[in-house]
């Protein structure tokens, strides 16, 4: 039942490090969805990612948690506050926050975690502990070796989805092209 | 207590995941749906990553694309969102509707 870990790797802690980062990250998620202030939501947002990050780390997936930091901590969410400055919210924070149809989506959205309930308990067989070898000394190598191998043609494609994404942002956000 | 496994990490993504569908579907602020859209990708994400423990290193990968995707998405729904506000002096959702009948 014990990962099989590298010696002198041993983990320390994973109980209590696993319960602290999930609880801080789904408590600001509670926060990005209920704050009437936008930017405090996206402050929130920025330490539920932080300690994504810090649930990555835990996976034994460094590469992944430094882009989660760099590029979302560091990149989207700049983009989220420099737009949430541009546009006036303060008319929008002396407004009724949520929609007319709020009680419908929070039952649709209940349904949706009562599904995921019963697939986890129907199938918590389907799940089994048991770890892959954990490279982690050379798992950023490995990620680079499998994007630019067997993932080649994913890459291109998403290197063109981000310059339809740049084109589309301009086209939108100018006043006159 | 029980170690933990890959169902802990599952129970969390889902709790997220289950945030964010009730951000979209309640909030009127387009800026915090967006977010709430980012908290859905970032659970999406979560799952990727705990699988990839089990399976061999697709699951970072994958997480990787669904980041690029996330940023791609954040900057052509916040370009429609300032174009929006230009046009209407508003961020709620209830009020566009200029294809409405």
């Amino acid at each position: 039942m014990q990962p099989i870990v590298q010696p002198g790797m041993q983990p320390v802690a994973t109980t209590f490090f696993f319960y602290f980062l999930s609880g801080l990250t789904l408590l600001s998620g509670v926060f990005v969805v209920t704050r009437k202030n936008p930017v405090h939501s996206a402050l929130a947002l920025i330490l539920g990612l932080l300690a994504q990050a810090g649930l990555y780390l835990m996976l034994y997936a460094p590469f992944v948690a430094g882009v989660q930091i760099i590029l979302y901590a560091g990149g989207i969410m700049v983009l989220f506050l420099f737009v949430i400055m541009l546009v006036n919210i303060e008319r929008s924070q002396k407004e009724e926050q949520f929609n007319k149809q709020w009680l419908v989506g929070f039952l649709a959205a209940v349904a949706l975690g009562a599904l995921f309930v019963l697939v986890y308990v129907k199938g918590k067989t389907l799940f089994p502990y048991r770890i892959a070898q954990p490279i982690e000394n050379s798992n950023t190598q490995q990620i680079g070796v499998m994007l630019y191998g067997q993932y080649m043609f994913a890459f291109e494609i998403a290197s063109l989805l981000l310059l339809v994404a740049i084109i589309g942002a301009v086209v939108m956000a100018k006043k006159r092209i | 207590m029980a170690p933990i496994g890959t169902l802990h990490y599952l129970v969390t993504a889902a709790a997220l995941f289950i945030l964010g569908v009730i951000g979209v579907l309640t909030r009127r602020n387009v800026v915090i749906i967006l977010m709430s859209i980012e908290l859905i990708l970032n659970a999406v994400n979560l799952n990727l990553v705990a699988f990839s423990r089990l399976w061999g290193l697709h699951g970072q990968v994958f997480a990787i694309f669904v980041i690029t995707d996330a940023a791609a998405e954040a900057a052509v729904g916040l370009g429609i969102l300032i174009a929006f506000f230009r046009n209407k002096e508003t961020v709620n959702v209830d009020e566009v509707d200029l294809l409405k009948w």
